[in-house]
């Protein structure tokens, strides 16, 4: 899960990382109250799950009530990249005096968290690491417990940071190794990490990715979750436990696998097809997980034929089967739908299946068979 | 001989009293693996259709001579479970649970690799060794016995790659589902190294998918260290790309992750890669045919 600026801050906070006092707004007067809170100048900002705000016009600053009352009027419900902006950040404006760079990442490839630091920050860090790699620091964290001091104190001095604010910055580089450890995350990212005229340490920005799987023991981080931005479909299906992402094309896609729907959307493509989603119903999925599926398949109205490409191991054919007719009779389906069992209880699936006579419904054999059917009756391009 | 499980497998259940345990410890032994012990806390004492339950993995390795452990306990408890067992002394974890916290895993990596424990998993379906043993969920009745060792991130797939494979008359080795998860017990290579130790096994299929870079590092050591014919199949070309969070991702890896680029990186080390399942056992049976 990814965390919006102000939430990476906040959890910055609660662990002693220092950051620019700010305020979080959701309308025009909200943002004005906030920036007459923390006085003038500052800095409203767009809070979305996507980088280039800047660039956007998502960033500005505002020296009195009135650019603070323009800035929020703009920003808010501006488009970045794809993203609405619903929150806005109002921050304190700093005084720069230097921009660095720090981050702590999981690499799942060697299987340890990386710290990286460059005095080169408030650019692309991947520009530093092609032009000019020996300005960034890259060190891998020995697993076991908590960042040694020393080790953080080497990575900042051969990061050429200045002298006098070494300390600092190898102690807020701890404290980012205490937020990753206790918070679960996978990647925490300070860019720029500024040095201010009175040389303080400060996070001026913040990108940070909690592990999905550790939510269940962090229900606050997990409460910040943006419904807003979820589609609605995504959201419906994920009420009803089924793993669902919404495409672009016009064939429905259903399998009991991630690796096998994946799978079925590749062979669908290549026989010319374009899926309209991926979803994956899970092992042993029963009946009702089956009518709920197809009810989020069919809510689609670009969906014109539907495929459901089952190889049952723990799964059951005669389960799926069931599934269909059942929602046959619940629902309306008004596309054809292509059904390929194989595995577990095929030929009771499949006898279930000749016995309901369902009008729209096409048997298929093979994946690739069933595959090159779906598109042909989804007909031409969505 | 075929790989990590087989006639020597003495498998104690983590969870076998709970629904998922008890239905998968059960189908296990009945294809013929010895499932000499379950282990639920505070359960000790109680039995599962005869398989003696224990408070303790510790207990089931003294009493029972368990070696394997099968870990079917939910996510917020399974880390503990690996590394209680790897303290009793077991030596193959086949952890099956999804879900576990990513930093857990990280540090029971680690503990596993220094006492030397062999640690499959998680989210994984398990190992199957066709004839000799079955640990995990992967239902059996669709693979023979035979040469080719698979070696697979996902679950169903698998399954479908196999049945192809028997039906064109062509067995398996062993199975082994490494599990999609981005830090695993066992990656791609430590398989491969495996396979190509096996004197059963004559050739390796390999099934890979989007994310991480496994399949480009296990491209580089098939070149380097492999000598029987590897035949793979990458699914998630279809798959909308991951939006990055930052930019210190770009950095560390050495792939873009793409389904793309890791059939690229494998075709370049001579590895045939198959544009279906179907293509994919059509191919292995190719090869099979050819090694005479």
């Amino acid at each position: 899960m990814d965390l919006l600026e102000y939430q990476g801050k906040q959890l910055f906070a609660k662990h002693g990382v220092p950051v620019p006092t700010g305020k979080h707004a959701a309308s025009v007067d909200d943002a004005v109250a906030a920036a007459n809170e923390i006085g003038y100048p500052c800095v409203v900002k767009a809070q979305v799950a996507i980088g280039g705000r800047g660039k956007a016009g998502g960033v500005k600053v505002a020296k009195d009530e009135a650019e603070a009352r323009a800035h929020a009027e703009a920003i808010l419900g501006m488009d970045i990249k794809g993203f609405t902006v619903h929150d806005l950040w109002i921050e304190q404006a700093s005084d720069i005096d230097a921009e660095h760079y720090a981050s702590i990442i999981l690499d799942r490839s060697e299987k340890k968290l990386l710290a990286m630091v460059t005095r080169m920050g408030g650019m692309d860090v991947e520009e530093v690491a092609a032009t000019d790699p020996d300005a960034l620091i890259k060190r891998h964290i020995e697993p076991g417990d908590s960042m040694d001091p020393e080790f953080a104190k080497q990575v900042v001095k051969d990061a050429g940071i200045d002298e006098d604010v070494i300390d600092k910055v190898a102690e807020m580089l701890l404290k980012l190794d205490e937020v990753v450890r206790t918070e679960d995350a996978t990647l925490i990212e300070i860019n720029p990490l500024i040095v201010t005229k009175d040389r303080d340490v400060v996070a001026l920005d913040s990108k940070a990715t909690i592990d999905n799987n550790a939510l269940y023991r962090h229900p606050e981080i997990a409460e910040l979750r943006d419904k807003s931005a979820e589609d609605p479909l995504e959201a419906m299906a994920k009420e009803k436990g089924l793993t669902y992402v919404k495409l672009d094309g016009n064939v429905g896609i259903l399998a009991n696998g991630a690796g096998l729907c994946m799978s079925t959307l590749d062979v669908v493509a290549q026989a010319g097809g374009a899926p309209a989603n991926f979803l994956d119903a899970g092992g042993g999925s029963k009946a009702e997980a089956i009518v709920d599926a197809l009810e989020v398949i069919t809510s689609d109205p670009k969906v014109t034929a539907i495929l459901f490409n089952i190889f049952g191991g723990i799964t059951r054919c005669d389960e799926i089967a069931k599934g269909i007719v059942e929602a046959s009779q619940q629902i309306e389906i008004k596309v054809p739908l292509v059904v390929r069992l194989d595995g577990t209880n095929q030929e009771e699936g499949l006898a279930i299946l000749a016995d309901a006579d369902l009008p729209n419904l096409h048997q298929e054999k093979t994946m690739l068979g069933a595959a090159q059917k779906v598109v042909e009756l989804a007909g031409g391009a969505s | 001989m075929s790989i990590i499980v087989g006639e020597d497998t003495k498998l104690v259940v983590s969870g076998l009293t709970g629904r998922e345990g008890t239905f998968h410890g059960l189908r296990n032994r009945d294809y013929g693996t010895d499932v000499v012990a379950g282990v639920t806390p505070g359960k000790g004492g109680q039995d599962v259709d005869g398989i003696p339950v224990f408070d303790t993995i510790k207990e089931a390795v003294d009493e029972r001579g368990a070696n394997t452990s099968m870990i079917f306990v939910p996510a917020r408890f399974a880390a503990a479970a690996i590394e209680e067992a790897i303290d009793a002394g077991i030596e193959t974890v086949i952890a099956i649970t999804e879900g576990i916290p990513v930093l857990d895993m990280m540090r029971v990596y680690w503990k596993a690799k220094e006492k030397g424990v062999r640690l499959v998993g998680p989210n994984c379906p398990g190992v199957l060794s066709p004839g000799k043993a079955n640990v995990g969920i992967i239902p059996a009745q669709f693979f023979d016995k035979g040469p080719i060792g698979v070696v697979s991130k996902s679950g169903t797939l698998t399954y479908q790659i196999g049945n192809e494979l028997k039906q064109a008359g062509m067995g398996n080795s062993s199975i082994v589902g490494i599990g999609g998860d981005p830090i695993v017990g066992s990656d791609f290579i430590d398989i491969l190294k495996l396979y190509e130790a096996d004197d059963e096994t004559e050739m390796i299929v390999m099934v890979g998918e989007i994310g991480g870079d496994a399949e480009e590092r296990a491209a580089d050591f098939i070149a380097e260290s492999i000598s029987k014919p590897v035949v793979a199949y990458i699914a998630g070309f279809t798959a909308p790309p991951g939006k990055q969070m930052g930019h210190a991702g770009a950095i560390i890896s050495g792939s873009s992750g793409t389904a793309q680029a890791k059939k690229e990186a494998l075709e370049a080390k001579g590895v045939r890669v198959g544009q279906s399942p179907t293509e994919t056992a059509q191919i292995a049976v190719e090869v099979m045919k050819s090694l005479g």
